[in-house]
């Protein structure tokens, strides 16, 4: 068992070091940076004044010399200063976090709450006019762009009720910040909750076909105990299975959400971030993700090892 | 007795008319104004910025030594009012221009505003300070300025190498704002402390932008606003609805199309709407140093094809202008008369006859119905950039140019130009001020960065100092329009039109004016007030 999890953790550091590796060189080979932009907003180009904007910001050094500065700070936890805003990075990207959580976690919450009811009632009522109601529900969460419906949220929001549902940072009771995040995340999680919904149904339908159905059935079970506690529980492993997948697709979602609903988190801020070649943040924000999510990886392969002995016997 | 009922009625009539004046015409003191900003400026240095993003959230944080007034749509000799100079006087060989300055006004941290300040400003602006600015866009404003000195405390000149009777209106920019001595220039992009109506209290990068107001301004009594509240709403949809829906009391000045405009009117029907020039030209810049455009003959062929008419009716629905380098009458006041523009060739009313002219001038250089040209026509990828690019491709499709589009990204945009890494160009010229000296130096004469299509006359750039000098405006008009009209000809930059953009407000927000011949001056906001 130690050293499976010395390997694991060796097989950790080598990926994380790939990763920084990765998102350095990306972000060098992108045309232009923050002096060239700024001076681009600007409309002239003055060469000393570049030359000394470059030397302020340490971006005229060698590559390894400021992939060495970068990497050694971001193990001492020094996060170094964002180019733009001049404030600590760490000190941008932090208060940001928790709202990107929150909003995955609703838009998440949104999709197993809403996806595999409807899942269930649509195998449970397969081949009637509700079933094809939800099918076509479900067909349209895949295919609008969230962008899309978030607008039309907005636009439908002012046109009906002449309110405007994006982000309060000062809510003055748990319901205001609940409605702060709950549109949004709805609008985000829609396509999940139809994806969900359509994993949930096939699931359903096939294991409602299997013989220990017939017998429960047989045995004189209700509806609600078959599809619920006999189908439902066996059903669900693939949708948990699709949930998680989804979670980590949900960052492309959330940047256009928040966009869109003006929300300050964190996936709106790192793609502002790239547009200003703002280094610190961008290179710390996607090692701090990287981090988080290898880490993740991490865990559950311990965790495997732990419930399958298959696992450290054969690796 | 039934006059006496008369005369109490036509009393009480009058008192009442009196007081509904008073009521509705009197500024309130208190409320925030809040409204949304088009995006996140790099910093909230206006000595440093370049785009009026900077200008108007910051602006009201300072002063400058003389404005130009905040409640006259057109700015102009006549508009300038002092601020912090009190007076202001030239020297009898107009090469000396001398300031007294307010006393008794103070910083937002509590140190006294002394002339020394006036000094630091503008030798870091010429670079002559040990502090430097990062960036330094209108360092050529002062290249006819010798030396700033002050006597006293309270009194400060500029020493001209020449007469210059357009410093006073750069003077009077909304990007001209009188920096404190002891704050450095690092520490002025994150927290500005200034003189003016609103003291800074935050910037959150993309979220927002927080001013109080000022309780020791020097102009007692204002600003009446308790603050102002800008939040950042990059996305233009949400926030013409967030507007809509009565979040914000006002959108950013100048960022409605006149499209949108119809909708914003027909949704918040009681909002009160102004359209305004913007004093931005869009332009094109053509690579003359390579073939094929290094032919006069194919340059004249690509300004004669072009329709201005056409654009301003697609992109504007007829309200935008057309113009020379200066911003046209009746808002822009160096702008040439109508009758003069149609003279030059391209901007007469037969766009027809005009091609035709062009088509010839393509057959001279060796093209035809079946040789045409193949181009590239670059541009930046921002749609007010894009737009008139596709519309300039189909308008050259006439005289046998085959245009490809372009797009590149805001971050290799400038580079790409500085290099004469394009053929075609589609660009915005963006004028600070309504003032010749600032248009022509900066954008014309041999050598200037923002030349980029590197256009050097050195007998226009004579004519550039001679309407410099000259200080009676009547006379200077006419050596204007002369420039102007030989810049047109020689195809230094065409231009296509000069945009309008329209602002909104809720009907109790009170005193503002949107100014009409710049997008840069008028958000000092002192006396801005709510009616609520």
């Amino acid at each position: 068992m130690f050293a499976y999890l010395v390997r694991r953790l060796f097989l950790m550091l080598v990926t994380l070091f790939g990763i920084s590796v990765v998102i350095f060189v990306l972000l060098r080979i992108v045309p232009g940076n923050i002096v060239d932009i700024l001076f681009a907003a600007a409309g002239y180009v003055d060469p000393a004044d570049k030359a000394n904007l470059e030397k302020e910001l340490g971006i005229d050094q060698p590559l390894i010399v400021q992939y060495w500065h970068w990497i050694s700070g971001f193990l001492h936890g020094d996060f170094g200063y964002s180019y733009v805003s001049e404030k600590p990075a760490l000190q941008e990207i932090l208060p940001r976090i928790p709202i990107t959580a929150k909003l995955a976690g609703l838009a998440l919450l949104f999709s197993a709450s809403i996806g595999i009811p409807l899942g269930v009632i649509s195998a449970v009522k397969q081949g009637t006019r509700l079933d094809y109601a939800l099918r076509v529900v479900s067909l349209s969460g895949l295919s609008l762009p969230s962008f899309w419906l978030g607008l039309l949220i907005l636009t439908a929001s002012v046109a009906m009720f002449g309110q405007m549902p994006i982000f309060n940072p000062n809510p003055k009771t748990w319901l205001e910040a609940f409605a702060t995040y709950a549109v949004p995340a709805a609008a985000v999680g829609f396509r999940s909750a139809a994806l969900t919904m359509r994993i949930t149904r096939s699931s359903m339908l096939e294991v409602l076909r299997q013989d220990y159905i017939r017998t429960a059935r047989a045995k004189g079970a209700s509806d609600a105990a078959v599809n619920y506690h006999h189908a439902l529980k066996n059903a669900i492993l693939p949708v948990i299975t699709v949930i998680g997948i989804e979670a980590a697709f949900l960052i492309g979602g959330l940047i256009v959400t928040e966009t869109v609903f003006n929300i300050p988190g964190v996936a709106r801020f790192l793609v502002e971030a790239i547009r200003w070649r703002d280094y610190p943040i961008v290179q710390n924000l996607v090692m701090l993700i990287a981090v988080v999510v290898v880490s993740a990886n991490f865990i559950v392969d311990m965790l495997y090892a732990v419930f399958d002995p298959r696992i450290r016997y054969t690796d | 007795m039934r006059s006496v009922w008369a005369l109490a009625a036509m009393a009480a009539l009058s008192v009442l008319t009196a007081s509904t004046t008073t009521l509705a015409g009197e500024p309130k003191q208190g409320g925030t104004l809040r409204m949304y900003h088009r995006d996140s400026p790099a910093n909230a240095s206006i000595l440093e910025g370049a785009t009026y993003s900077v200008n108007v959230p910051f602006m009201g944080v300072f002063n400058n030594l003389v404005i130009y007034d905040q409640h006259i749509a057109q700015n102009s000799p006549e508009t300038l009012r002092p601020e912090l100079a009190e007076s202001w006087s030239w020297g009898n060989d107009n090469k000396k221009l001398t300031f007294k300055l307010r006393q008794g006004v103070k910083w937002h941290d509590g140190k006294p505003f002394t002339s020394a300040d006036v000094k630091c400003t503008f030798d870091l602006l010429m670079g002559k300070s040990q502090q430097k600015l990062r960036q330094n866009p209108r360092k050529a404003w002062y290249n006819e300025v010798n030396e700033i000195t002050t006597s006293g405390d309270f009194e400060v000149s500029f020493d001209l190498k020449r007469p210059q009777p357009s410093l006073l209106a750069m003077l009077a920019s909304g990007y001209t704002p009188i920096y404190p001595c002891h704050v450095s220039p690092a520490d002025m992009r994150t927290h500005p402390v200034g003189t003016g109506p609103f003291k800074f209290v935050e910037f959150k990068a993309n979220e927002s932008i927080k001013l109080t107001r000022n309780p020791d301004y020097w102009k007692k009594g204002l600003p009446y606003l308790d603050g102002i509240e800008y939040t950042i709403i990059t996305n233009r949809s949400t926030a013409i609805l967030a507007f809509v829906a009565g979040k914000f009391d006002m959108t950013f000045p100048t960022h409605i199309t006149i499209p949108l405009l119809k909708d914003i009117k027909s949704q918040a029907p009681n909002a009160t709407c102004v359209v305004e020039p913007t004093n931005v030209s869009t332009n094109i810049i053509v690579n003359s140093t390579s073939a094929p455009f290094d032919n006069i003959d194919i340059r004249r062929a690509v300004a004669l094809a072009l329709d201005r008419k056409a654009f301003v009716d697609i992109l504007f629905e007829g309200q935008a202008d057309i113009g020379g380098t200066m911003l046209p009458p009746p808002q822009g006041i160096w702008g040439m008369p109508k009758d003069k523009l149609e003279t030059i060739p391209g901007y007469g009313r037969d766009v027809n006859a005009n091609r035709e002219e062009a088509k010839k001038l393509m057959q001279k250089a060796g093209y035809g119905p079946d040789k045409h040209l193949a181009v590239k026509v670059s541009t930046r990828n921002l749609a007010e950039y894009r737009d008139p690019a596709v519309i300039l491709i189909d308008q050259l499709k006439s005289i046998y140019i085959d245009g490809e589009l372009d797009v590149v990204e805001t971050a290799n945009w400038f580079p790409k130009v500085a290099r004469k890494d394009y053929m075609l160009g589609l660009n915005l010229t963006g004028n600070s001020v309504d003032d010749p000296d600032q248009s022509f130096y900066e954008n014309y004469s041999c050598g200037s960065e923002r030349n980029y299509t590197n256009y050097c006359n050195k007998e226009i750039e004579k004519l550039f100092d001679v309407q410099s000098q000259e200080t009676d405006a009547s006379k200077r008009k006419p050596l204007v329009w002369d420039i102007d009209k030989k810049l047109q000809e020689d195809v230094a930059r065409p231009i296509i039109f000069h945009a309008r953009a329209g602002t909104c407000w809720q009907p109790y927000v009170k005193g503002i004016t949107i100014m009409s011949n710049s997008s840069y001056n008028g958000f000092r906001y002192e006396d801005a007030w709510l009616d609520k």
